[in-house]
């Protein structure tokens, strides 16, 4: 069967890996590259990168460190933030990206959805959405979450999906860096719209958050975090084990 | 040296540095003479079956790559490359390929449970169905993985490894000195890394 995929998030600015708690306050962590091999080494079904850098000398030293982690590192790998473009796309799958996510860029320009899926097929296409609820539903939100789209998150999924979204990551802001476990409520919502693989993100702060996910709700496919995972405080060997001892399939 | 063969489908830069991760020398090349001098070759692909195997009959890359097999010479496809081996794919159409093993490529939505999300995406275990030197340095139940809708339908006695997504799915064929997997090894971490390895070495020695 299929295993429950457990992803490492590194957000890299200048070079660097940072953390993100309600996406402000940043820490410098560690080597994206050294970082990366040692999540693969210890069991990390897969990695996302995501540039936070703004500037074009930042945009550059973000590829290169992508270069060098995919000529080390023999996972799946998908690279988000700043895309915007097809150019953007072609940029990281050159230097060795897997997948590309794209939020913000998404909701600049809806087409960019479907031209990627057509032009690199549905499964190098990941949506990434940051949702918080607002007046009573799950409102988009855009720029690292800083910005109230007005939009509805499970009408901008499904339409996205639609368009060939071949997999959704679902960031609630509601419950990131909070580490009381991952927004249930609203996963359960996406996971009801559509047939794409979802990815659970923000909340998880020890390994139980993970078990009750994947118990809760069968249909999500995997769980990101970031800092939990940097800083050690959940180890993903462990974790998998867990997950194996609780009837959760993973790969050991 | 192992030439990968280049015919604009899809991104080669993984393949190409887990070959240098393992330490072999390879090539990634659209040159006939290149590939005729090689050897072993490695046919990879994503996206869609009629686009690429037009591709490859277009450049001529094709006739090169089956002529080479069937005088012997050591070929591994990948994913979209492994379905290529067979005589036809009935994704978007019903399209030819180059027949190197009997068989055919067919939705895994005709055999597997509807709930279950397509594509089949993520890690799974190998179910080893026959000895395989591909397999040599692997395990029974070691995880690889997959990114497909599509596999292929063939004889058993082609067929070296399964994976269970609802129902077994074809995960590596081989025939002689033609193997493939459905699986991307150089998205499988030490797994993949010591199936290419073992293609680099075992096979054909």
């Amino acid at each position: 069967m299929i295993t429950k995929r457990i992803i490492p998030c590194l957000d890299v600015k200048d070079g660097r890996v940072v953390k993100g708690i309600n996406f402000k306050a940043l820490n410098d962590v560690a080597s994206p590259v050294r970082l990366a091999e040692y999540y693969s080494d210890c069991g990390a079904d897969e990695l996302v990168f995501y540039d936070i850098t703004a500037s074009a000398e930042g945009r550059a030293l973000f590829t290169e460190i992508l270069r060098e982690t995919a000529e080390n590192v023999f996972i799946p790998l998908t690279v988000g933030g700043g895309i915007g473009s097809l150019e953007d796309f072609d940029r990281v799958l050159k230097c060795g990206a897997d997948k590309v996510s794209v939020n913000s860029g998404a909701i600049r320009d809806p087409s960019l959805v479907g031209e990627a899926a057509k032009r690199y097929g549905d499964q190098c296409v990941v949506l990434s959405v940051d949702i918080k609820r607002v007046d009573g539903e799950f409102r988009v939100f855009a720029k690292g979450g800083r910005e109230d789209t007005g939009m509805e998150a499970i009408t901008w999924i499904r339409r996205c999906v639609d368009d060939g979204a071949g997999e959704v990551v679902v960031n609630s802001i509601d419950t990131d860096g909070v580490r009381t476990g991952f927004d249930l409520e609203m996963l359960a919502a996406v996971c009801q719209a559509v047939q794409v693989p979802v990815i659970a993100s923000g909340g998880a702060g020890r390994e139980e958050d993970f078990i009750t996910l994947f118990k809760t709700l069968p249909k999500v496919d995997a769980g990101l975090a970031a800092s939990v995972f940097h800083f050690a405080e959940i180890r993903i060997e462990e974790l998998k084990k867990k997950m194996a001892a609780n009837g959760i399939p993973a790969r050991l | 040296m192992v030439a990968i063969v280049d015919y604009g489908v899809g991104n080669l830069f993984s393949l190409r540095s887990s070959f240098g991760k393992i330490g072999e020398e390879v090539t990634v090349t659209s040159d006939e003479t290149v590939l005729r001098s090689a050897e072993k070759i490695v046919l990879p692909g994503v996206g869609a079956f009629g686009d690429a195997a037009d591709k490859l009959e277009k450049s001529g890359l094709g006739r090169v790559i089956a002529e080479e097999a069937e005088a012997g010479k050591p070929l591994l496809g990948i994913c979209l490359g492994m379905q290529l081996l067979f005589e036809k794919s009935y994704e978007y159409g019903e399209y030819k390929g180059l027949g190197l093993i009997p068989g055919e490529v067919c939705a895994i939505s005709e055999i597997i449970p509807a709930e279950l999300k397509i594509p089949h995406m993520g890690w799974n275990a190998l179910n080893l169905r026959k000895p395989s030197l591909l397999f040599k340095r692997c395990r029974e139940g070691e995880f690889v993985y997959f990114v497909h809708s599509y596999h292929a339908v063939t004889e058993d006695k082609y067929i070296s490894a399964t994976t269970e997504y609802g129902a077994d799915l074809t995960a590596a064929v081989e025939s002689g000195n033609v193997y493939g997997c459905q699986f991307h090894p150089e998205k499988s971490g030490e797994v993949g890394l010591k199936i290419l390895k073992a293609f680099c070495g075992e096979v054909g020695t």
